[in-house]
């Protein structure tokens, strides 16, 4: 069989026939960026020589573990995560990384500028700007230079805050680490320019066009494991300033202040000096999702550091901040 | 805030879960010149629908810096970097979400100053749906026309005009209607390639005039208010029958006994058993199984991310597709595309770049700028290069095949970008509009020897007679006939549109022998697959349902039928689109 009768008109190969196809369901909206995570995460790795992910043990950062699991099944995810660990966590936070970490079997990287802890570094001491300064940015980029980084992954969205907003998927930082928000490459489509050269590297974020709400329905969805401190509990707390902090770790109790009891939960996971609790009796999952309809207040709020100054998240990420 | 939120008894939650989940998104993004609303008017729309937490409300409230004459800069919701509130415009394009009970919408809010296009395309690239602003006492700008034709190319299916700041000008009906006929002409510009505007409301973003209600201070206007607008669009389906367009992204291999391709399907959909060819290497196998990590699929259709185990060990990596035996992309060296030029070194045919197509990556050089648009004319003169902001239609020669649909078919398989390999930046945007190659052909017949006995058999019968199907695969759309009744006028630029936007097309009147039509006549050029439009002179209503009788009803439109208060070019942009419903995927369309 050689001999084609329109051998003389050969543009005319049968068109696609759309007969007896199935029809196949549109992807509901979870899908659609779990899809669009997944393809973010797979270019990373095709495309750096060494990337590494920002675990920073809160939900997002559950989120995006289950992400880089789905993007390399069965494979392993191919990169180590790295945590910047400023030593001011919640206890319950290391205890949950330890034990997440280990179960799923993925690389941990564990960074603290100890030099700085050990001159001392508080928030009390510092404010909050340069406590941040010390012990988040200057350790990430300390962390990225030394394990030779070429691309971070992290689970920053564009809802948190109006600078978020404006970020790329594929953010480039300049070999200070540095972002230059009026400089940004254009990212058309889905197409993500990650060439560099030495020194720079890229943050990236799968997560992007996800919500608050959206992260919430994934975990309860895909019955994603998240840090207790996310569920009401009553909890020993001291009210400072408007804000109800943990008095577990570092909290010294100022004159005056007495400790409390109270029904509470972490709506976002920082370091305890700076993170505050809600008052909260949403103890299950369709119980804070249920509550977050009615949530009148952003999620950031209840931490210190993004609202010092006006516009100081975006100084934060100039410098090299997640 | 959120109108659903239920009691948290697991039955109903479940209930809220699939509801919420059942909505649909629609991605749209603003555009227009400079200081025309924008940001106000994305601000305002999520002000009103009470999208915004009351701690942003209440910073922004207090911030010193208001620029606008009202009590609160709505502008500031969406400007978020700290230049770009001291400089009073947008610089980048900020991505705001927000749900109402009908759907759920990403909106990119873009910058006009024309510095910034680069941005305005970024945002544009993935939208459903343009808002295309014009400031009410400055009218149809340079830029407006610059952004409506980059989201024209962008191939963004609705475009809607918003007239804004009407509060000053008194809401005066008669500056819109100018106005409105302003942008008209600007819709018939960019109607080749196939956008349409669908409709021009006149609002107040700073006043919330027409943005989420309907205002009361503007009663000649009867239509819906932007909101309702953007909640009634309908969406692409992504889930029509295609040919499969899967380009490798990740090669998965943990051990000896796993080998997959990851990646997301950009076209069609695949299943268990399906015959793939693999491009470039032509290749033909079955796949085995689709992977996920929440067990295999029996199916899986566009948008989705997944990983394919195929029959033979066939040696892919990133950068090949797999698509389905029958409906092949092109694979040439040589095509043509439609650029957004975005960085300030020009694009000359000198320069080569690298090209990110799907997952492909090679090496490019123009070879010729055909013609480069004049936005302040929309005229296409010849250039000799594209510079900063510039669009353009450029010749481009691969160092090797590449294997692409044309961006009308296919977004993601018929854009790419261009990169600078010394600088590293992104220099460039294209959609391509042609296959230039005629050399693949060779290679195509290749692959025909290697098909089936089956498939022999079929293209045997095609011998036979050539049937009306055969005709509309060549021609790329089916037959159709429009009776343009009352609306002779539009014969002329309606022909000349559908000509250019590649439909075979012929006017018939009946102007020689008044009243006289020849049923023969009619039937052959239908038959030969033609759009056939019907200008009557002098032929009596009664005798047009004779006349048409040869022709299946849903392939002719009757523009009498159509509302005929709107203006010649909303009429024309309504016939286009019914026209463009007629057209059929070709896989070999281009050459
Ligand atoms: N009177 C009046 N002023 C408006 C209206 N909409 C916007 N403005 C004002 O117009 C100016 C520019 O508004 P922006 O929203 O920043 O314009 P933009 O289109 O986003 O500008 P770029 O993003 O820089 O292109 C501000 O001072 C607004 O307060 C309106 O409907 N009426
Ligand atoms: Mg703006």
């Amino acid at each position: 069989m050689t001999q084609y009768l329109y051998e003389e008109e050969c543009d005319e190969l049968p068109a696609f026939s759309v007969e007896g196809l199935p029809s196949v369901p549109r992807l509901s909206h979870l899908e659609m960026l779990e899809a669009e995570s997944i393809h973010i995460f797979r270019e990373a790795a095709a495309s750096f020589a060494a990337p590494v992910m920002l675990y920073s043990i809160g939900k997002d950062s559950s989120v995006l573990l289950r992400l880089a699991q789905k993007a390399f099944y069965p494979g392993k995810i191919p990169f180590p995560l790295l945590h910047v660990d400023t030593g001011y966590k919640f206890p319950e936070m290391i205890e949950f990384r330890d034990r997440y970490v280990k179960e799923i079997g993925a690389e941990l990287i564990v960074h603290k500028n100890q030099q700085a802890l050990d001159d001392g570094a508080t928030p009390f001491a510092l404010g909050t700007q340069k406590c941040c300064g010390l012990l988040k940015t200057r350790s990430l980029l300390d962390a990225l230079e030394e394990g030779g980084f070429d691309a971070a992954l992290g689970g920053a969205r564009r809802d948190e805050e109006k600078s978020r907003a404006k970020e790329r998927i594929y953010s480039f930082r300049d070999a200070a680490g540095q972002w230059d928000p009026r400089n940004q490459r254009p990212e058309l489509w889905n197409y993500y320019n990650g060439k560099l050269d030495k020194g720079e590297h890229i943050r990236i974020f799968p997560l992007s066009n996800w919500t608050e709400l959206d992260v919430w329905l994934y975990i309860y969805k895909e019955n994603i494991p998240i840090v207790p401190l996310y569920f009401a509990k009553e909890r020993e707390v001291v009210v400072r300033g408007g804000s109800i902090l943990l008095t577990q770790g570092p909290i010294p109790l100022l004159p005056g202040e007495k400790a409390e009891r109270r029904s509470v939960r972490m709506r976002s996971l920082g370091c305890v000096p700076c993170t505050g609790a809600i008052a909260s009796h949403a103890d299950t999952l369709p119980k804070i999702i249920e509550e977050m309809f009615g949530f009148r207040r952003s999620e950031r709020e209840n931490r210190t550091i993004d609202h010092d100054q006006e516009g100081s998240m975006e100084m934060k990420k100039r410098e090299g901040y997640f | 805030m959120h109108p659903n939120a239920t009691g948290a008894n697991a039955s109903t939650f479940e209930q809220f879960l699939s509801q919420h989940l059942e909505r649909d998104l629609l991605r749209f993004t603003t555009a227009g010149s400079v200081d025309d609303g924008k940001s106000t008017l994305i601000g305002r729309l999520l002000y009103d629908s009470k999208a915004i937490y009351e701690d942003q409300v209440q910073s922004i409230r207090q911030s010193a810096l208001n620029r606008s004459t009202g009590p609160m800069d709505f502008s500031l919701l969406t400007d978020g970097l700290r230049a770009e509130r001291e400089q009073g415009i947008t610089i980048d394009v900020a991505y705001r979400y927000f749900t109402t009970a009908r759907r759920k919408f990403i909106i990119a809010d873009t910058p006009g100053h024309e510095q910034y296009t680069r941005n305005m395309a970024t945002g544009a690239s993935t939208a459903d749906a343009a808002v295309v602003l014009v400031d009410a006492r400055k009218g149809v700008l340079p830029q407006s026309r610059r952004h409506a034709t980059i989201a024209a190319l962008l191939g963004i299916p609705y475009i809607i005009a918003a007239v804004n700041k009407m509060d000053l000008i008194d809401y005066s009906e008669e500056m819109f209607r100018r106005l409105e006929g302003d942008l008209e002409e600007l819709a018939l510009q960019i109607s080749p390639s196939g956008a349409q505007i669908i409709q021009c409301i006149p609002i107040s973003a700073l006043e919330g005039e027409n943005v989420v209600t309907r205002s009361t201070k503007i009663p000649w206007y009867a239509g819906p208010s932007l909101l309702e607008y953007l909640e009634e669009i309908p969406i692409a389906d992504a889930s029509s029958p295609e040919a499969l367009r899967f380009p490798v992204q990740y090669v998965i291999r943990p051990d000896d006994s796993f080998r997959g391709f990851a990646g997301q399907i950009i076209a069609g959909s695949v299943r268990p058993g399906d015959r793939v060819v693999a491009l470039p290497s032509k290749q033909t196998t079955r796949v085995r199984s689709i992977v996920t990590f929440d067990g295999p699929l029996p199916l899986a259709g566009t948008g989705s991310s997944v990983t394919l185990q195929l029959e033979d060990e066939l040696d892919l990596s990133r950068g090949d597709l797999l698509v389905s035996e029958a409906g092949l992309p092109n694979i040439a060296r040589r095509f043509a595309a439609n650029v957004v030029w975005l960085h300030a070194t020009p694009l000359d045919v000198k320069k080569r770049w690298v090209m990110r197509q799907a997952t492909d990556e090679l090496r490019v050089q123009a070879t010729k700028i055909r013609s480069r648009i004049d936005v302040n004319t929309m005229e296409r003169p010849l250039a000799p290069q594209l510079g900063l902001n510039d669009i353009g239609i450029v010749e481009f020669e691969a160092t090797r095949n590449l294997s692409f649909d044309l961006y009308s078919q296919n977004r993601n398989s018929g854009s790419f970008i261009l990169i600078d390999p010394l600088t590293n930046a992104t220099v460039g945007a294209g959609m391509i509009s042609e296959n230039l190659d005629k050399a693949n052909r060779r290679a195509e017949r290749e692959l025909s020897d290697a098909r089936s006995e089956a498939m022999f058999q079929e293209d045997i019968s095609h011998a036979a007679s050539v049937a009306v199907s055969e005709r509309a695969r060549r021609s790329g759309h089916h037959p159709g006939a429009v009776w343009l009744g009352a609306r002779q006028s539009l014969a002329a630029p309606l022909e000349r549109t559908l000509f250019e936007a590649g439909f075979h097309v012929v006017v018939i009147d009946d102007a020689q022998n008044p009243g006289e039509w020849s049923e023969g006549l009619v039937r052959g050029l239908y038959s030969a697959g033609m759009i056939v439009l019907y200008s009557p002179k002098y032929t009596r209503e009664k005798e047009k349902h004779h006349l048409t009788s040869a022709i299946q009803p849903d392939r002719i439109l009757d523009v009498d039928s159509l509302n005929q208060e709107v203006g010649d070019a909303f009429l024309l942009q309504k016939i286009v689109a019914w026209v463009e419903g007629l057209r059929i995927a070709r896989p070999e369309e281009g050459r």
